[in-house]
C-alpha cells in the first residue's frame, strides 16, 4: 500500500475552516483538549489515552467523538497562537464545543462521515481535509 | 442560517466589530450543525479560566474592552464560572505573578463588558435558577447538564467564545438541546443500586458516561425503588461527572427531572436498552483508580464547588481536629458560598483544622499542573468523579472516595478506605 495514490474519499458533514493537507496522526479514542493533552509541549498527557505520549503539532489529528468539558473552545486557538496546534481536527462526532473552538481559531474541523474515519485513515498517511466541501482525502497511504 | 433584520444588522457590523465577530461566530456554528434560526436566550454562564484563555485569549478579550459602551456590552445577563487565582491563596499554592497578572487582566476585561463576576459553576444553584423551557447560553458542562436535565431549561455545551458571542448578541443558533427531537432519550438504564454519598452518585455518572457514544445520546435512568428522592448536590455530582465522562448535556431519570417525571419521557424511534447498573458496577468504578498503596499529598473538594450543605459537612468533620502536616487539604467555592461559610463559623472550623478554603475558583482551572510541580503533590483524593475524570491528564493520580474518608485521608495523612 505504500506510496499508493487516490486511496478513496471519505464524505463527511460540510465542516468548519480552510482546505489543508498534511500526516494524519489517527486512534480510535476521544478528544477534550484539557483532559488528554499537555498543551505546552504539545502531547498527549492523558496516560489511559492511545496516543499518550505522541506529538499532535502541526498533524491532522483523527480520533472518535469530541469528549471532555468546555475548555477546548477556547484551548485550540491559544494553542495555535504558540504554533502548537494540530492542523486540523478530524472527528466521528464533533460536539458543539469543538465546533464552537475551531470557529474561533479558524481551525480546519470535519466530522459526521459516512464511516468510521478512525479505521479508515492510518497514522502516517497524507490526507486532505476540505470543509467546505465536508471532505476528508487521502492522498497518500503510508 | 435565518436570520432576522437585527440579527442581519449585527453580522453586517452596524453595531460594531464586537457584535459582528459574535454573530459570525453563531453563524459558523450554526451552519456546522444545521440551525435553522437562531433562539433569544434569557442568561449566559461563561466560562474562561485563564488557563484555557492564555496570554492569547486575554488579548482578545483586551481588544473586546477597548471599544465604545455601546458596541461591547452584553446585552442579556452573564455570569462567570470559576476563576484561576484566588489573590488570597495564590501564593501558598505556588501560583506565579504571571498567572496572577493574567488574572487581574482578564477581570478588568470582563468588567468593561458589563459581565458579574460571579465565578461559580454552581450558578443554577446560587445565582439564577433557570426555569423549565427557558433558552440559555451556559459554558461549563455541569451547569449546562444540570439546566437542561434538572431544570428543565434549554442549552448546548457554549464554550467560552461562543457564550461570549450569545452575551454580545442575546442569541444562540437553535440547534441540539434547544430542539424538542434531540432532546428524546436514547439509551436506557436501569439502576439496580442506590448511591450512598456523592461519590458514588459521580460514579454512577461516570459509569453511564462512559456508555454515551457522542453528545447527541441522551440516556434515561430508571431507579429501582426504594431510592431515596434525590437532592439538588447528589444530582449535582451526578450530573458533572456524566458531563465530563460522556460529553452529555441531558439526562431524563424517571420520577425525577421534569420531562420524565410522569415516567412518560419522549423517546428515538429506536432506544437502546443497556444492561442494568449493579452495585458492583459502581465499586468498579471506584476500585480502578486505588491504588496499591496508602499515600495521599492532597485532598481536594471541587468540581463542581460545594453547596453551603457540602461545604458544612466537610467543616464538621475536621472541627477541632488537626490535618497531618504531610498532607494538604483545599475545598473550592463559589464567592456567596464563602460569604456564608464565612458568617456561620464554616470557614473558621476548616481553617482552623489547617485547610484552606477557595473562593471563586475551581482546582482543575488553576493551572492544576504547575500547582502539583510547585508543591510536590502527585496522590490526590476527592469525592468529585468529574475532577478524577480530568486530574489524570495533568500528572496526579487521582483516586475515588467519600468525603469523609476524604476527610480522615487528611486527618490521618494516608489515604483511609
Amino acid at each position: 500500500m505504500t506510496g499508493q495514490r487516490g486511496e478513496g474519499v471519505l464524505n463527511g458533514h460540510r465542516g468548519i475552516g480552510q482546505t489543508v493537507t498534511g500526516e494524519a496522526l489517527v486512534a480510535a479514542d476521544n478528544f477534550s483538549a484539557r483532559y488528554d493533552l499537555d498543551r505546552l509541549k504539545g502531547k498527549f498527557s492523558r496516560p489511559q489515552h492511545k496516543l499518550h505520549g505522541k506529538s499532535y503539532v502541526g498533524k491532522i489529528l483523527i480520533l472518535n467523538a469530541a469528549k471532555g468539558g468546555v475548555a477546548s473552545a477556547w484551548m485550540l486557538k491559544e494553542m495555535m497562537s504558540r504554533d502548537m496546534g494540530p492542523k486540523a481536527l478530524v472527528l466521528n462526532f464533533a460536539n458543539p464545543i469543538m465546533a464552537q473552538g475551531a470557529a474561533y481559531a479558524d481551525l480546519p474541523l470535519l466530522d459526521r462521515f459516512e464511516r468510521d474515519v478512525t479505521r479508515a485513515v492510518t497514522t502516517g498517511d497524507i490526507v486532505e481535509v476540505n470543509p467546505a466541501a465536508g471532505t476528508l482525502t487521502i492522498i497518500e497511504k503510508k | 442560517m435565518r436570520l432576522s433584520k437585527h440579527e442581519q444588522d449585527m453580522l453586517s457590523g452596524k453595531y460594531g466589530w464586537p457584535r459582528r465577530f459574535a454573530m459570525e461566530q453563531i453563524v459558523k456554528v450554526g451552519d456546522f450543525f444545521d440551525a435553522e434560526d437562531c433562539v433569544e436566550v434569557a442568561q449566559v454562564h461563561l466560562m474562561a479560566d485563564t488557563e484555557s484563555l492564555g496570554e492569547d485569549g486575554v488579548l482578545f478579550l483586551e481588544k473586546l474592552a477597548g471599544y465604545p459602551l455601546e458596541e461591547r456590552s452584553v446585552k442579556v445577563p452573564t455570569v462567570t464560572d470559576p476563576r484561576g487565582i484566588d489573590f488570597e491563596h495564590y501564593k501558598a499554592l505556588g501560583q506565579s505573578e504571571g498567572q496572577a497578572d493574567l488574572e487581574r487582566r482578564t477581570i478588568d476585561a470582563f468588567r468593561a463588558l458589563g459581565v458579574m463576576m460571579t465565578d461559580t459553576c454552581i450558578n443554577y444553584q446560587t445565582i439564577m435558577p433557570p426555569v423549565l423551557g427557558e433558552h440559555l447560553a451556559f459554558g461549563d458542562t455541569g451547569s449546562s447538564i444540570y439546566a437542561n436535565s434538572v431544570q428543565g431549561a434549554r442549552t448546548n455545551f457554549q464554550g467560552g467564545p461562543s457564550a461570549l458571542a450569545s452575551a454580545l448578541t442575546g442569541r444562540a443558533p437553535r440547534y441540539g438541546f434547544h430542539l424538542d427531537e434531540c432532546r428524546k432519550g436514547a439509551k436506557i438504564f436501569k439502576v439496580d443500586h442506590a448511591p450512598r454519598d456523592f461519590a458514588e452518585w459521580g460514579a454512577l455518572g461516570g459509569v453511564v458516561g462512559r456508555h454515551m457514544e457522542s453528545y447527541w445520546d441522551v440516556p434515561v435512568l430508571e431507579l429501582a425503588a426504594p431510592h431515596r428522592h434525590p437532592t439538588s448536590d447528589e444530582l449535582k455530582h451526578f450530573g458533572a461527572a456524566l458531563a465530563s465522562y460522556g460529553s452529555t448535556a441531558l439526562f431524563h431519570m424517571v420520577g425525577v427531572t421534569p420531562e420524565a417525571f410522569d415516567g412518560n419521557v419522549a423517546l428515538i424511534d429506536d432506544p437502546e436498552t443497556m444492561a442494568a447498573i449493579s452495585a458492583r458496577d459502581i465499586e468498579a468504578f471506584i476500585d480502578a483508580y486505588w491504588p496499591d498503596d496508602d499515600v495521599v499529598d492532597v485532598v481536594v473538594f471541587a468540581a463542581p464547588q460545594l453547596s453551603l450543605m457540602e461545604i458544612s459537612e466537610v467543616a464538621d468533620l475536621l472541627d477541632g481536629r488537626h490535618i497531618n502536616e504531610k498532607v494538604a487539604l483545599i475545598a473550592t467555592v463559589s464567592p456567596e458560598v464563602k460569604s456564608a461559610a464565612d458568617r456561620m463559623g464554616v470557614t473558621a472550623k476548616i481553617e482552623g483544622a489547617g485547610g484552606m478554603l477557595l473562593q471563586g475558583v475551581c482546582f482543575y482551572q488553576m493551572c492544576a499542573r504547575e500547582i502539583g510541580e510547585a508543591k510536590g503533590w502527585k496522590r490526590l483524593a476527592t469525592n468529585s468523579a468529574k475532577l478524577v475524570n480530568i486530574i489524570g491528564g495533568y500528572g496526579y493520580e487521582p483516586v475515588l472516595a467519600p468525603l469523609e474518608r476524604c476527610v480522615e485521608s487528611a486527618i490521618q495523612g494516608r489515604l483511609v478506605r
